[in-house]
């Protein structure tokens, strides 16, 4: 499997050398997929590409969308290579490149395999009943009487023959539409275990990777932004940087300066060189202005859009027997990805345009890059690498530009690497975000109303108006204040819910603690209420939440265990239901967080390795960042700069994880982010649980040092 | 300038490039060999590990003056056929996510086990906690690291 292997050259040797048959399948209808195939006339009907089968029985799927370490490149031809039969270890999986013959070609919202189910099965199962059709007129029998098992069709009498010899056969036949997919309980490949297709190039150190990218005649790159948000570049000089060895040219575009040279090390060396004077353009906010101006927008009752408005707030508060209120804060958090930004461009002296390197929206690179350049975008080619993480850092295609720019500017093909430092000042944040929640109970600890108001610097909405407790309370307010800074921020892994869950799953806890209630009692009892009670527009569905609370509950022996102090909490987001239990127990005096349990309904498992792995993952992301992630500012400038002032967890602090997945057979949902939401609630609970202390702000290590010891 | 002399993966190299050039840049850059990655350039995340005479070492703050005369090995050269018992069972275990970090955990892993192919938990976690993964695959390295132990026994 060759990662950087061009789809289409491979199409090519492979029809050329084999006559091979190139199946496709176009949803949309919209574009002839055929220029590449041997025997056009044998496909009548437009076909999109997800695979291709040769007569020497090589299967190939294509994989479309970007490999960011969540699992795609593999779970995607396990749905197609389920449908058509074939043993999945001998499929040669292939990276597609950025091709109009897919849509939604991105990684993000945890959304490709829900939006892709239903095309990738069909695609696998339409080439199957092709190569039935093809066996039924060789042997003259009909196809209802044929099977398939491993890549071959199976005859009533036992006589089989490989997918491979019938390919020119299959050729000249229409491929059949509304084909009957496989039904759950007949799966042989979705729900197993699968390792990563790309494990074999991996673990040997093959260059996958963008920051791996070698091209003939290519230059490499540095760029140097402005140390601070708010500056401007006001003047360079790059002369002692030029007497330097290996640098070619030093050139400014967009308030940056770039350092063109041969090489990583020489760069660095002469862009230190490079004297650059830099002007106030915008206000240089620190650390401090945003706490200050948190407060002032919540004290401001004139402040703040009503995202959502049940029923009388004001008077369920005035008559409430109990009202509960706090204020929870998360800082600014860069995505940081082991793999920094990196991009390579060449703008070609033709009007053609190549890129490659690691993005999870190539087709808005594209497009940004076209309008740039003003280069149509049929002239753009983009080859997607593999990508050393991103947590949304690469759904921003800014770096992916700037190396366009900077090659139309030097007219050579450049490869533009950040450094970390670059990484972690570059921007992009996840947002600072400060939420207050007042909530009321009656006499008997009923929840009678909820307030919630938000202020987040460039969120745009902070809150997730339409999601729980939306729906089981009679009175809800949820109001969102959009500060605009010049700290430049984007989606962080499952965007918003990220804190907003940590900071909801507590407060809820306080409030169950008000009611007197046990925390899995009163969310249940709320979630029922939204099914015999529902109050407007809701996003979940209870019924879902109740399954996965329950299994959390019964996993984790919920609140039966001697010694052991829990924690719980439930999140929606990208259209899964995670349940998760934090536990500590005392260990040689210390309070110390054991075990996370987690019970995810993300619908139909097609990876049991992947998924387990998603959620290891995302657990360890949110107790790591719930604990030491910060990013701090003075003066425009972000206090940390590389692993050594931000701190991200490690080895010896992770708790144990038991991954469970809810069972209900239902159509696959999100899986990449939703793990992430509830753990940082469900860690402060049990903190909380174990200490008497709640934490209202993270990291968690800054208001209150003792936690470090808890892991 | 100065010619010095490198042995990587049991080859010879020469070269006369800026001494001060760290080891992660030569091996990235010069000597073909990308599998050593940059993570961070200060000796912070491990994703830059090789081997220097068998002891893992961070390449990005090991200029290449420093090396004269050491063997080197990188993730390239632990095997000939990728079967390092390391690598058998970070495959069998599916450790890797995103996977960049994975060639600087692994060069860490054939080192300890080298020494002491039965560590305990937290030998294990001593020895790895100074890597990041920032993708959160410790709980299986964990687990990659007993069973390659396995392996070699
Ligand atoms: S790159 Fe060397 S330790 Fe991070
Ligand atoms: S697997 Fe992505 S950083 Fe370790």
């Amino acid at each position: 499997m060759n990662n950087t292997h061009s789809r289409r050259d491979f199409l090519k040797s492979a029809s050329a050398l084999s006559g091979g048959l190139v199946i496709g399948f176009s949803w949309l209808g919209n574009k002839a997929f055929a220029a590449e195939v041997v025997d056009t006339a044998a496909i009548p009907h437009e076909f999109n590409a997800y695979l291709a089968i040769s007569p020497d029985n090589t299967i190939t799927i294509y994989s479309p969308n970007p490999e960011i370490g969540q699992g795609i490149k593999t779970a995607f031809p396990v749905i197609v290579a389920e449908e058509l039969d074939v043993d999945f270890n001998k499929v040669n999986v292939v990276q597609a490149n950025l091709s109009d013959k897919f849509d939604r070609q991105l990684t993000g919202g945890s959304g490709a395999i829900r939006h892709s189910w239903d095309r990738l099965r069909n695609a696998g199962a339409t080439a199957r009943e092709l190569m039935k059709a093809a066996a039924a007129k060789k042997w003259n029998v009909a196809a209802s009487t044929l099977t398939t098992k491993d890549g071959k069709v199976i005859g009533a009498n036992g006589q089989s023959i490989s997918y491979g010899e019938l390919v020119e056969d299959a050729k000249k036949l229409t491929a059949p539409t509304d084909v009957k997919l496989r039904d759950q309980k007949d799966y042989k490949l979705i729900g197993g275990w699968h390792k990563g297709v790309d494990n074999a190039n991996l673990l040997v150190g093959k260059p996958l990777y963008g920051i791996d990218y070698q091209k003939e005649g290519m230059f490499n790159a540095q760029i140097q932004r402005p140390p601070a948000f708010g500056l401007k570049l006001k003047s360079f000089d790059a002369t002692e940087a030029l007497k330097m060895p290996g640098i070619v040219e030093v050139v400014s575009f967009d308030n940056k300066v770039a350092i063109v040279g041969k090489t990583t090390w020489e760069i660095m060396q002469a862009r230190k060189k490079v004297a650059i004077e830099w002007k106030k353009d915008e206000d240089l906010e620190s650390t401090e202005d945003h706490d200050r101006i948190f407060k002032s927008h919540l004290d401001d009752p004139n402040s703040g859009d009503t995202m959502r408005s049940d029923g009388d707030v004001k008077k369920a508060f005035a008559d409430a027997a109990k009202v509960i209120e706090a204020d929870y804060q998360c800082p600014f958090l860069p995505h940081s990805p082991m793999e920094p930004m990196n991009f390579f461009a060449h703008v070609k002296a033709d009007g053609t345009v190549e890129m490659a390197g690691p993005t999870q929206t190539p087709g808005r690179a594209r497009s940004s890059v076209s309008k740039l350049l003003d280069i149509p975008e049929d002239k753009i080619s983009i080859e997607l690498t593999k990508m050393g993480g991103g947590f949304g850092r690469r759904l921003d295609d800014g770096y992916a530009i700037e190396a366009a720019h900077l090659s139309s500017i030097v007219k050579k093909p450049v490869k533009v690497t950040w450094t970390k430092e670059d990484d972690i000042t570059g921007g992009y944040y996840r947002p600072a975000v400060r939420y207050r929640f007042k909530a009321a109970l009656d006499k008997d600890g009923n929840m009678t109303a909820y307030h919630l108001k938000g202020v987040g610097l460039n969120t745009g909405n902070c809150t997730r108006q339409d999601n729980f407790p939306a729906g089981a309370v009679e009175n809800v307010l949820v109001e969102s204040v959009n500060y605009k800074s010049p700290i430049t921020t984007g989606p962080w892994r499952a965007p918003i819910t990220n804190f907003l869950a940590y900071a909801e799953q507590s407060f809820l806890d306080e409030v169950a603690q008000a009611a007197g209630k046990d925390p899995v009692a009163f969310r249940l009892s709320l979630f029922n209420k939204a099914i015999t009670n529902p109050v407007g527009k809701i996003t979940y569905e209870p019924d879902r939440f109740i399954a996965a609370i329950k299994m959390a509950a019964e996993k984790s022996n919920w609140g039966k265990k001697k010694g052991v102090s829990q924690g719980f909490s439930v999140y929606f987001s990208h259209n899964s239901y995670v349940a998760q239990v934090a536990e500590m127990k005392k260990i040689k005096g210390t309070p110390t967080l054991t075990k996370v349990y987690a019970v995810t309904d993300c619908g139909i498992v097609i990876n049991q390795s992947g998924a387990q792995n998603q959620i290891y993952g995302a657990i360890t992301d949110g107790l790591g960042h719930a604990m030491y992630g910060k990013l701090t500012f003075k003066a425009g400038e972000p206090e940390q700069k590389n692993y050594d002032s931000y701190r991200l967890i490690r080895m010896n602090e992770v708790p144990e994880v038991e991954a469970y997945f809810v069972d209900n057979g239902k159509s696959p949902t999100g899986l990449g982010e939703p793990a992430l939401p509830p753990t940082g609630g469900a860690i402060a609970n049990a903190i909380a649980a174990a200490t008497g202390k709640r934490l209202y702000s993270q990291p968690f290590n800054l208001e209150d040092s003792k936690v470090e010891s808890y892991l | 300038m100065a010619q010095i002399n490198l042995k990587i993966n049991g080859q010879s190299h020469q070269t006369d490039i800026d001494p001060n050039t760290p080891l992660l840049w030569y091996l990235r850059e010069h000597a073909g060999l990308p599998g050593t990655k940059y993570g961070c350039g200060i000796a912070q995340c491990g994703a830059c590990t090789v081997h220097m005479n068998g002891s893992p070492i961070r390449s990005c703050v090991m200029p290449i003056s420093s090396l004269e005369g050491a063997e080197i090995t990188t993730i390239e050269g632990l095997s000939e056929n990728g079967d390092h018992p390391v690598q058998q069972a970070w495959d069998e275990l599916d450790v890797p996510q995103c996977g960049y970090c994975q060639a600087g955990q692994m060069m860490t892993a054939a080192a300890l086990l080298k020494e002491n192919s039965k560590p305990s938990e937290e030998e294990i976690e001593a020895t790895m906690t100074p890597h990041i993964c920032r993708c959160g695959t410790y709980h299986r390295i964990k687990k990659a690291v007993k069973l390659a132990g396995e392996k070699m026994n």
